[in-house]
Order: C-alpha cells, then structure tokens, then sequence
C-alpha cells in the first residue's frame, strides 16, 4: 500500500499559489516563464520550492564536464547541473527546467487553460505547395527506386520466363523491372491570420509592465501560432503619436509623454485597410496598456473607431489592462461601460501582476475566436 | 493486498526471470539480502519516488512537490523512472508495470548489483535495515502531532528543520566522537611569591588565600568552558541536546536527524553504487540473460542510462567505467611501483602480466570504498583522458560556463572537492553561549567558496526560530572575515 500523495500534491500546489503558508511563498522559484528561447524550443521552469539550506554562492562552483572542447569553450547550454548529491531525498540545487517545442508548448498550454480549438474564419486564401508521393513510375531517379515493387516486376518476370529456380533463389533485375516513385504538387489552401499587438509606451508604463506585456505576447503568439499556420504579427506602439515598430523596438523602447489611444487605433486601422482585406484573413488586434488616456474627448474617438471599424474587422478586440502604480485604469472602465460585461468581440482583461498573465490568457482565448 | 486487481506480484513470466537472473548474479559471488520485487503502474512509481522510495513517509509539500514533477515529467515524456530500490533488509525494489520484459531484466540485474552494495559496502553498515517500519513510525508519530498542534505550525516546524537538515556528521557514525564529557582538571596552581626561607611561605602565601585563588579560578576555567568544547559538526545534535524545545519539537527534529543519517551514505556513494549496478545488469545481461530478439532493447535503455550532458557528470557512466578500468588494471597488473615508473608509453599501453586479480579488486573495492576514495584512489591519468573529463568555471565576462583544464589533477582535485561534505560548506557550531548571552555561534570552515549570503540569512532564520535566540555565523566573504548576526528580526554584518 502506498500512502497518499495526492494531499502532499494539492498542499504543495496550494502554497504556489500562495494560498497558504505565505511565509513559502518567497522561496517559490518561478523565474521567468519564458527561459531561454532556442531556435524552435522554450525552456520553461517547473515552479519548485527551495528550502534555503547554507550553501555556496551560485556561480561560484564550477564543476567537472565530460565532452569534447578546448579550454575556453562554453560548456553546453545553459547552466550545468550537478549530477551528485542528488541522492535519496537530497534535491538537486539547481532550478528544474524542462525543454520543450513551440508545438507542444502550445499542446500544454491549451490543455492547461482548456483553451477551445479556433473556429477560423473567411476564405483560405494563404496558398502553399506541397509535394506528395502518389505513383509509381517506369521512370526515375535510382534515390526514388522502389525496391519491393522491383523485387516483385523481376519475379514475376523470371518465374513467367522460367528462370527462377526456388532453390537458388537470384533475383536479377533489369532495366525494364525498374520502378520508381512518383509524386505530385498539391496545393493547399489556408486560413491566414494576422496579430496586432499595440501598446502604450507612455512614461507610465515601467519596465515590469512591459515584462508583463513580453511574457503574455509570447504566450497568445505560441498558441495562435499553433492554430493558423502562416501566422503574421505587427506590432505599434504609442504615447501621443502612434508607429509602426519591429519586434525588438516593441518590447524595449521607453518612451515618455502622453498617452492618446487613439493614434494607435487610426494606424492599425490603416493597416488592416491596407493590408489585410477581413475577408481573407483572421484578424486579432490586442492592445496594452496602463489605462491612462489623455482626456475623454479621446475615449470618445476611440470607441467609435471601435465601434465603426476595428470591430467589424476583427475576430476578437483584446484590451489587456496592467496594473501600474501611476496609471488611473479609466480606460478598461469607459470600456466597460460602453460594452458591458459580456461582449462578442470586446474581451477586456485586467492584469495585475506576473501571475495574473494564466488567467488573463485564458480571458483572451478561452472563447475561441 | 489481496485483491488480484491490485496484485503487486511478478507475473509468472518475470518471477521465472527474476529467479534466473538471481542464480547469476549469485554464481558472479553477488550477495544480497532477500529482494522482493513489486510491480507498480507510473502513477505508483511517481508517489514512490517522490517518498524516497518509501510507501509511508509524513504528510509534507515536499513530497508533493517532487511529485508534481515526477509526474508531469513523465506526462511530458520527458523522464521515466526504471528503477527503485530501498536498502532495508528484505529489500524492496519496484518494477514499472508498463515496461517491456527486456527492461525488466535490466532492471531485476541493476538491482541485484544495488543490493549486493547496500550489503556489503562498509559505509552502508551502520545504516538502519529496518527503516521502512522506522520511516512509518515517524509518519504516525508526526501525525499525532499534527492532529493534536495542527498540521500549520508541525509543518512549518519541519520546513525549518529541513532547512538544517545537512547540518549533521556523516563520519560520526564510523569513527565514534570524543568528546571530553568530564570536567578538565584545573591544572594551574595560583602564583605563590617566592620566598627564600620555608618559615616564612605560610605568612607571604597564606593557604587560606591560595584555597580562594584556586576556587576562583575553577569558578572561572567553569565560565570559559564552551559548549561545546570543541567545535561540533553535528549541529542538529547539538540542538536536540541544547535547544529549548517544546517535547513535539524535539521528537520532530530527532526524527528529521534520524532520516538524515540514514540518507547520508547513498550521497556519499552515489558513484560507486550506481557504477556497481551498471556492471553488474550489463555484465549479466550481456553475458547469460540476454535473448538475441533483446540486444537492440537493451543497447537502447544502456545507451540512454550512460548518456552524458554537456556540463554534467553521469555517475553511472563514471562509476561503471571506472570499476571496469580497475578490473582491467588488475587483471593485466598495470600497478605497483614497476608500473608507476615506467614510462615507456608504448610498454605501458601493452603492459599484461595476467594476473587475473581484476574480479577479486572490484569487490574489495566495493567493500571500502566510498566516492571520495574510490575517485581519489582510482581515477588516473589514462582514463580522464579517454572519458574526455573536464572542469569547468563560470566566467563572469563572457557570462557563461567555460572549459577550464583538462588536467587530470585538477579534474581528481575538483571532483573531490564536489565530493567532500556532498559539495556543502562545511558548519560548526562552536558556542552555544556567545558572548555570554545565550546566543548560538556557527563557524563555516572557509575554503576558498564563500557562502551564498541571501541563503545564509534565510538558514539562519530558521536556526534562530529553533534556537529561540540570536544567532551567529562567522564566515569569510570577499577575502574578509566576518561576523553575520541574526537578532529579533533584524541581520547586521561586522568584520572581525
């Protein structure tokens, strides 16, 4: 008989949400959810306790490696782990981190959240050719041979012919017993869809803010990813005035000044008209901000672009709301206010800190849009 | 149980096995205590491992902690747990249902191996064999506690005490500490002023006045005397003698300590243990139980036991390769003095005086050795090379870990070091009565690693909720000795 584990699991669990023993809770290593992001892989830290024990400083230690490499090299990815001391109940030091594909990253993240599979919307438009094998042929390159359907031409030809003896079994093929496989372009339609990630940049918005902006676009990029093949995204950011932006600029730039929603609104607006006829494509414009508008004049021009545009462009609209010190939040109440608590295309989400991201994820995409 | 439903019984196919692969590894001079095997499904395997490998342990997150991993490693495919064994007489080791018949072989043959070690091996036999009813014990007497202070503060009692859970002596167990208990004599007699004539001696040095001096300084040779006398390393024997603890509290730190010392040895052969087993399931499966249809099965799961990380010691790799260079030094006689100073590398390469004693060696060695002498003793020259050891450093300009040296010196020198105190700073406690004032004083024996100073703090507000007073640690930091103190609520530093 095995004792219970399941009260341990669930106790555990619980004070990782911090809902008991908060004097743990400090001691809760979640790092950031995103770890290192390899070519096509993530590493993602699995949250741990660590009991604070005396120990040496973190990188002071070094360690012995096996492999190949000359004094100098970096020694594999990331930080080695030691393989002693990990005896009976003895944890090892070191934070666990686990390896995984972008695929199944988005697998565990649907499961996780229960995410709905998207119901894709429009036209396949998005054309890929792909190339399949469907035949067999007389012809063709000795790479594509198809050794069984060979084998089997040349015996039915010596057999036919009288040359095949079962006792001395040779198979001598020639040219005429050849085949070969042979494969045909298909092409494939897809649904394409694009991302609009905006934020707001204004001075209000710090530098965990937009930690918390990074990690959450990671995570509605890898699953909307995983459902749309040939996925694009934009990015703009904005204070007063609105830009188109790479990657890169999107999540470091610190700009100041003040905040006019609007702007970004009108730009995104305009790329959609440009670019992405809603007919032909799966649109998601998320926006980031603090919810600190310039003035209601403002709110007011917003909400009719909304009202009179992105809306009926869009799948879903985002608004994803971080907590910050200095921003009022008006802008998720006027939101509120104009579409109610429950909207179609309006998902609102307020997110307060690091650990609010799970839910304000699920806020998002728990509708399957 | 008795439910066949829930029958943990080899099948009939694997119990013929398990008899088969036992005559073996009995004909190879493998000695063990009775094994009994169980078969488990994964969510079994999970819960068990994350107990230690004990079916009852007390109710603490941890063990859901190692679990939530176990398990979603598993589910994630990830990792998979082959083998677990206790060293407990009988031993118990478990099978994981779903493996293939090929596994299980190489399962049941490494078991046998570790078996044979936690018999035999010298650092094991001072282990508790019949820890599996001791563990239960400490769950049912750690329940009662609960039920009666709640389960909150009995909890929380144990995170603290798990915090100084390696604070113990692992060497203690072996040698037997001394540690003067009696009283020292006062060995000094107080100043007499010197006086040429015997008449006068009671006059100038009253014997009234010498009796007073001689109390005095016994009262004060008394107040000097420390607690402990000399520096202890078993700091949580210490606090159980010590410590002003409430009855449950003792109970629940003497049983944390119990636990402790009974892991104790697996740390100290981790190597060996797992080196021996992987011998043993590989020369026992390569040569008698392996069928033809298995090779491919059992070159796979070997394969993937011996993998190694860049960055990281596999000790069954170590371990297996390096009993296996000793059988063959042995048995081809490359030791001694004439082989030592010879150094024709080409004779050497050849060297063979068949002397066949490779066999015999590993089980001495098996027998006397734990990590830190069995790498100290064994790991030459020729095998860092041909393994490709390395050690390796962080460098703080390039931000990452760096090859260092392939010197098969400092390689034995760092590997060593990792080995001694399980890689754990070494702590003493030295004064129970600091400064006069009831405070705890630790000594960490700096050599050449400084301690990780956020860590040190926390352990030390654990140490002070158990000590129930201030407590202090002397260290090095930066090349400079310093004095961490822990006082109601507040850290402060001095140098010394």
């Amino acid at each position: 008989m095995i004792y219970n584990i399941k009260r341990d699991h669930s106790r555990f669990r619980q004070i990782v949400k911090g809902k008991i023993k908060h004097d743990l809770k400090k001691y809760v290593t979640h790092g950031e959810m995103i770890g290192r992001k390899g070519k096509d892989t993530v590493t993602i830290p699995i949250p741990q306790i660590e009991i604070p024990r005396f120990r040496f400083g973190e990188k002071e230690q070094g360690g012995v490696g096996q492999g190949e490499g000359e004094p100098g090299d970096p020694v594999g990815q990331g930080d080695p782990k030691d393989g002693q001391g990990e005896a009976g109940n003895q944890g090892g030091e070191h934070m666990l981190e686990v390896d995984l594909t972008l695929q199944e990253l988005a697998e565990i993240l649907g499961e996780e959240l229960a995410l709905p599979k998207i119901e894709p919307r429009g036209h396949k438009t998005m054309k890929s050719k792909t190339e399949k094998y469907t035949g067999i042929a007389m012809q063709g390159p000795d790479s594509l041979r198809h050794f069984k359907r060979t084998f089997k031409e040349t015996l039915k030809r010596q057999i036919s012919a009288g040359t095949y003896d079962p006792n001395e079994p040779f198979i001598v093929p020639i040219r005429r017993d050849m085949r070969f496989r042979s494969w045909k372009s298909v092409t494939r339609t897809e649904n394409s869809a694009v991302i609009i990630y905006m934020m707001d940049v204004s001075g209000s918005m710090g530098d965990e803010q937009k930690e918390i902006v990074r990690t959450e676009a990671f995570w509605i990029d890898t699953w909307l990813r995983s459902q749309y093949k040939g996925i694009e995204t934009r990015y703009i950011i904005h204070d007063a005035t609105a830009r188109e932006v790479d990657e890169e600029t999107f999540f470091k730039t610190k700009e100041s000044g003040g905040t006019l929603i609007s702007s970004a609104y009108k730009l995104c607006e305009k790329i959609i008209h440009d670019e992405y006829p809603p007919s032909e494509w799966n649109i998601y414009p998320f926006h980031f901000s603090d919810g600190d508008n310039w003035s209601g004049e403002d709110t007011k021009v917003c909400l009719d672009l909304l009202d009179n545009s992105l809306l009926k462009m869009s799948n879903v609209f985002c608004y994803g709301q971080v907590e910050s010190r200095y921003g009022s939040g008006q802008f998720f109440k006027d939101l509120k206010e104009h579409y109610g608590e429950e909207h179609d295309t309006v998902i609102t989400s307020k997110i307060e800190n690091k650990e609010g991201i799970l839910q304000s994820i699920k806020d998002f995409l728990g509708k399957g849009k | 149980m008795s439910n066949d439903f829930m029958s943990s019984d080899l099948t009939p196919e694997l119990a013929r096995h398990r008899d088969q692969i036992r005559k073996y590894a009995e004909d190879y001079g493998l000695d063990f205590f009775e094994t009994v095997f169980e078969m488990v499904d994964y969510e079994q395997i999970n819960s068990l491992a994350a107990l230690g490998g004990f079916p009852v342990r007390y109710p603490h997150w941890r063990f859901g902690m190692e679990y939530d991993q176990l398990s979603k490693g598993y589910a994630w495919g990830l990792q998979k747990i082959y083998e677990m064994v206790i060293n407990t007489d009988p031993s118990y080791a478990y099978l994981m249902k779903s493996n293939s018949v090929a596994d299980q072989k190489i399962v049941m043959a490494h078991v046998y191996g570790h078996v044979d070690f936690f018999k035999n091996n010298y650092w094991f036999s001072k282990t508790n064999r019949k820890m599996l009813d001791a563990m239960a014990n400490h769950a049912v007497r750690i329940r009662a506690h609960m039920d009666r202070y709640g389960q909150d503060t009995v909890e929380s009692f144990i995170d603290k005490c798990l915090s100084i859970e390696g604070l113990i002596d692992p060497f203690q167990s072996y040698v037997g500490v001394k540690r003067p208990t009696e009283e020292r004599e006062v060995d000094r007699e107080p100043g007499k002023i010197k006086t040429d004539r015997q008449y006068m001696d009671k006059f100038i040095n009253p014997p009234e006045f010498l009796e007073e001096q001689r109390n005095r300084m016994r009262e004060e040779a008394k107040k000097a005397k420390r607690n402990p006398a000399t520096p202890m390393k078993d700091v949580l024997a210490f606090l159980l003698e010590n410590a002003p603890l409430a009855d449950w509290e003792h109970d629940v730190l003497g049983m944390i300590r119990d636990e402790a010392y009974y892991f104790s040895p697996q740390g100290q052969t981790k190597i060996m243990n797992e080196g021996w087993a992987s011998y043993w399931h590989s020369k026992i499966m390569t040569q008698k139980a392996l069928k033809d249809s298995e090779i491919v099965d059992f070159a796979d799961h070997h394969a993937g036991v011996m993998a190694m990380a860049p960055g990281q010691i596999n000790p069954y790799k170590i371990g297996l390769e390096l009993f296996r260079d000793i059988e063959d030094r042995w048995n081809r006689g490359k030791f001694g003095k004439d082989y030592d100073d010879c150094d024709d590398m080409v004779l050497k390469a050849r060297w063979d005086k068949k002397l066949d004693l490779g066999r015999s060696k590993i089980f001495e060695v098996r027998r006397v050795c734990n990590d830190i002498t069995f790498i100290d003793e064994y790991l030459t020259e020729e095998f860092v090379e041909r393994l490709k050891m390395y050690t390796y450093a962080f460098n703080r300009r390039t931000n990452q870990y760096e090859i260092v040296d392939r010197d098969w010196t400092k390689v034995r020198e760092k590997l060593l070091f990792q080995l001694t105190n399980r890689g754990q700073p070494f702590i003493y406690v030295t004064d129970g009565n600091f400064q006069n004032k009831g405070e705890l004083l630790l000594s960490h024996k700096h050599q050449g690693l400084d301690l990780d100073v956020r860590w040190s703090r926390e352990t030390m507000t654990s140490l002070a909720a158990i000590w129930g007073r201030p407590v202090n640690v002397e260290t090095e930091y930066d090349g400079q000795k310093k004095l961490l103190t822990y006082a109601d609520g507040e850290f402060t530093e001095k140098f010394l």
